[in-house]
This record gives C-alpha cells, sequence and structure tokens, in this order.
C-alpha cells in the first residue's frame, strides 16, 4: 500500500488546483482520474475569460496545470479503475486496478460533471453517426448539412453560433419560450441568419435507418407533433454530476451533487469536494479553481488538526 | 502525426501489411480533439494488459485514413470521432464512432479479439 496525506479524485480544473496547492504545502498528494485529465475544460474550444491567460484553448489550459502540479510533486493517473474504496475510515483507502492500493488522511473529490443526454433510447443508437455532445470534434462532418441543435443556455447558442460555420442550416430545439442564455449569446444567435428556432418543445425521438435524419418533439402547449429533418444533432442540455460511485452516500443531495459548508467539508470527516460535483448555483472553470483552493487549504487544517 | 505515445500507422504499405499479417490489432483514427484524447490515453493504458494486439492510431485527415479506415463499409456511416476499427485476422471484428470508455474498449477486446 502506497501512503498519501491527501488524494484528489478528478483531475480537472478543481483537482488540479487542490493538487497544485497541496503539493506546494508539501503535502504527499495523488489525483486519481477515471478519464484523462483536464476534465470538461477539454470539451471547451476557447476559454476567452480565465483571467490572466488571454484567450487559451481548454486543452492547454488543463496541460498547464496538470504540468504546474507535477512540478510540485504530485502524483497523477489517469484512466484509473478504482474497483473498491473506503471512505468512512480515519484513513481513507483505493484499490485501483493495475496501480496498487492508495491510502490517505484526507480525500477530495472533484469528479466534475459529464454532458446530460435526453435518455432516450434513439438518442444511443445515433451516437457517432449524427447525435454528437461535441461541436468543436465533429462539427465539420455536417459541413453543408441541416443540424440541429437541443438545448438553450450559453453552450447551446454559442456552439449553434459556432456550427453555422459548416452547417447549411442550423434549428434551435429548445423546451421553453425563452432561453437561460446571456443576452448577448441570445443576440447573436437570433441575428445568424442560418438559424432558425423551434421552441417549447418536448423532443421525443430521432429518426433514421442507420444515419440520422430527423429529431421528432412536440409542442408543449397544443401537442403538435414536429419532425425537423436534420442529418447531425448536437445536444446541449447541461450536465449532471460524475457522483455514480458514491450512489446512496449521505453526503449526496436529491441531484446527486455534493453538499458541502463553506470550507468544501462534507459530513464525513476527511472528504471534502471541489468543482462542479458540488451542490452550488455557478459552474466556471473560475469558481472550480476557487473550490480546489479552499477544499486544499481546509483538507491540510484537518489533517494538521487531527494527525 | 498524432501526438500520442501509440504507434502511428502512418502509411497504405503499412495499413496493409498489417492487415495481411492476419495479426489482432485495433486502429483509432481521429485528432487531438477532446473525444479523441480519452480514447487514445485509454489504449496506451491498456496496451501492456493486452500483448497479443497491437494498439494503434491514424491521423484522420491524412491520406491513408481517407483510404483506409475512413473508405470501410462499417465506417460507412460514422459522423463522431475517434473512428475506432479492431481487426482480427484481416477482418474487420468491432467499429465505434465517438469517445469510448476504457471499459467499453476492453469489452471489445476481450469479446471481439480473443
Amino acid at each position: 500500500m502506497e501512503n498519501f496525506d491527501v488524494i484528489v479524485l478528478g483531475a480537472g480544473a478543481a483537482g488540479l488546483t487542490a493538487g497544485i496547492y497541496l503539493s506546494r504545502s508539501r503535502m504527499k498528494t495523488l489525483i486519481l482520474d477515471t478519464g484523462v485529465v483536464g476534465g470538461q475544460i477539454n470539451l471547451t474550444h476557447k476559454v476567452a475569460n480565465y483571467p490572466g491567460t488571454g484567450e487559451i484553448s481548454g486543452r492547454d489550459l488543463a496541460l498547464n496545470m496538470k504540468d504546474q502540479a507535477r512540478e510540485f510533486g504530485c502524483k497523477i493517473i489517469s484512466q484509473a479503475d478504482i474497483i473498491k474504496m473506503d471512505l468512512n475510515s480515519d484513513i481513507k483507502t483505493f484499490e485501483v486496478d493495475d496501480e496498487g492500493i492508495f491510502s490517505s488522511k484526507a480525500v477530495i473529490i472533484a469528479t466534475g460533471g459529464k454532458p446530460r443526454e435526453l435518455g432516450l433510447e434513439s438518442e444511443k443508437k445515433f451516437k457517432g453517426t449524427g447525435i454528437s455532445w461535441c461541436a468543436t470534434c465533429d462539427g465539420d462532418f455536417f459541413t453543408g448539412k441541416d443540424i440541429a441543435v437541443i438545448g438553450g443556455g450559453n453552450s447551446a447558442l454559442e456552439e449553434a453560433v459556432e456550427l453555422t460555420k459548416y452547417a447549411n442550416h442550423v434549428t434551435i430545439i429548445h423546451e421553453f419560450d425563452h432561453f437561460q442564455a446571456y443576452p448577448w449569446a441570445v443576440e447573436e444567435a437570433r441575428n445568424n441568419n442560418k438559424i432558425s428556432f423551434l421552441m417549447e418543445q418536448t423532443v421525443t425521438g430521432f429518426t433514421g435507418d442507420e444515419k440520422l435524419s430527423g429529431v421528432r418533439s412536440t409542442h408543449k402547449i397544443t401537442g403538435e407533433e414536429t419532425v425537423t429533418p436534420v442529418e447531425g444533432t448536437f445536444i446541449f442540455i447541461g450536465y449532471i454530476p460524475n457522483t455514480e460511485a458514491f450512489h446512496g452516500a449521505s453526503f449526496l443531495n436529491d441531484r446527486g451533487e455534493i453538499i458541502t459548508d463553506e470550507s468544501m467539508s462534507t459530513n464525513v470527516p476527511g472528504l471534502f469536494a471541489a468543482g462542479d460535483v458540488r451542490q452550488k448555483r455557478y459552474r466556471q472553470i473560475t469558481t472550480a479553481v476557487s473550490d480546489g483552493t479552499i477544499a486544499a487549504l481546509s483538507s491540510i487544517n484537518y489533517i494538521h488538526s487531527k494527525h | 502525426m498524432l501526438r500520442t505515445n501509440l504507434p502511428h500507422l502512418e502509411s497504405i504499405d503499412d495499413f496493409k501489411t498489417m492487415l495481411e499479417s492476419g495479426k489482432k490489432f485495433a486502429v483509432v483514427c481521429g485528432r487531438m480533439g477532446p473525444m479523441c484524447i480519452p480514447v487514445y490515453d485509454a489504449m496506451e493504458n491498456l496496451q501492456p494488459k493486452y500483448e497479443d494486439i497491437k494498439l494503434m492510431d491514424m491521423n484522420f485527415d491524412g491520406p491513408t485514413a481517407a483510404k483506409t479506415i475512413r473508405a470501410l463499409p462499417e465506417t460507412r456511416n460514422f459522423n463522431g470521432l475517434p473512428f475506432t476499427v479492431y481487426f482480427n485476422e484481416g477482418k474487420v471484428v468491432a467499429a465505434t464512432s465517438s469517445i469510448q470508455t476504457k471499459a467499453q474498449i476492453k469489452e471489445i477486446l476481450n469479446s471481439k479479439m480473443q
């Protein structure tokens, strides 16, 4: 068994920031991530509002954070298959497939979130053959074609505008009669003559044989059914927290988010949470970084007071 | 060339050699994007466990991909990066489009490549 002061679960903005602060404070720190370093930052084509960096790609920002954490001595394991964990004991333990058993005095959960899916059977069928969650990755497959964007937040509207660089036409399908996005994002989409809007819709399914051919939706008030003929659909309807591994835990709310106090402590001694996985209103890279900092400092205090 | 630690399949001749050898191999055909990087990473991670299967990558935008992976009937309807194609005894035994988890890749390696 390899012993650490703190184990951080998740290598997104919150987890890497915690790793930087902990390692710099000479805490022996391990970051375990079930995916790749960077988390959701990797999905962001351009980050324009992170202070001090100017415009930077999400991937580059993530790699900078990783390098900074490593320079201070933080150990990072990505693609970690956590087979077993004990978060409730004084000394927390993790068994990771192919890597071994790791223990720590404190744990910070910073597992972030993942794109929300509609949960329709036909959505699974067309994953990779018409339905995508990443405009940066798959936008050019739809050059000259008609596509749909589902959602009404900032991501949906910004990506819809981005996708007009490739697509012939973009139909934004949204469940309400208004958008949740910032006014400037709405204005930009409304001013784009390649974008049209289908409001107050419930998406009920996707049509097509081998490839996607349309989005089926019904009007929420009139019940009128519409099939929007498209060859591609991008879904941006928010995120859900990555907390399946903690199902049933006392620190989760009914949406699966982790409840913490302002020091990022959960109701389990020595267990902290940071970033998008927490119950909170604003989810930005900057707020994740802030959470990661607070969680790191709180876990250091906890270790000093207990051990 | 992709910035990964996987061996790169760069020419049509190399691809044909692999295919004609009858060896087990998988090719992740993509770019350096957020849906592709996790798949390369998973393959790099899994390679030591599957010594009899060669896990490789290929640049999606290169001429080799256009005439090999992207020209396969199995990838004809794919619209999500990366395209991952698994070969055994010269034949395609599985193909996936878009991001896959390490567990999903393991499942294919265990069920279709043994």
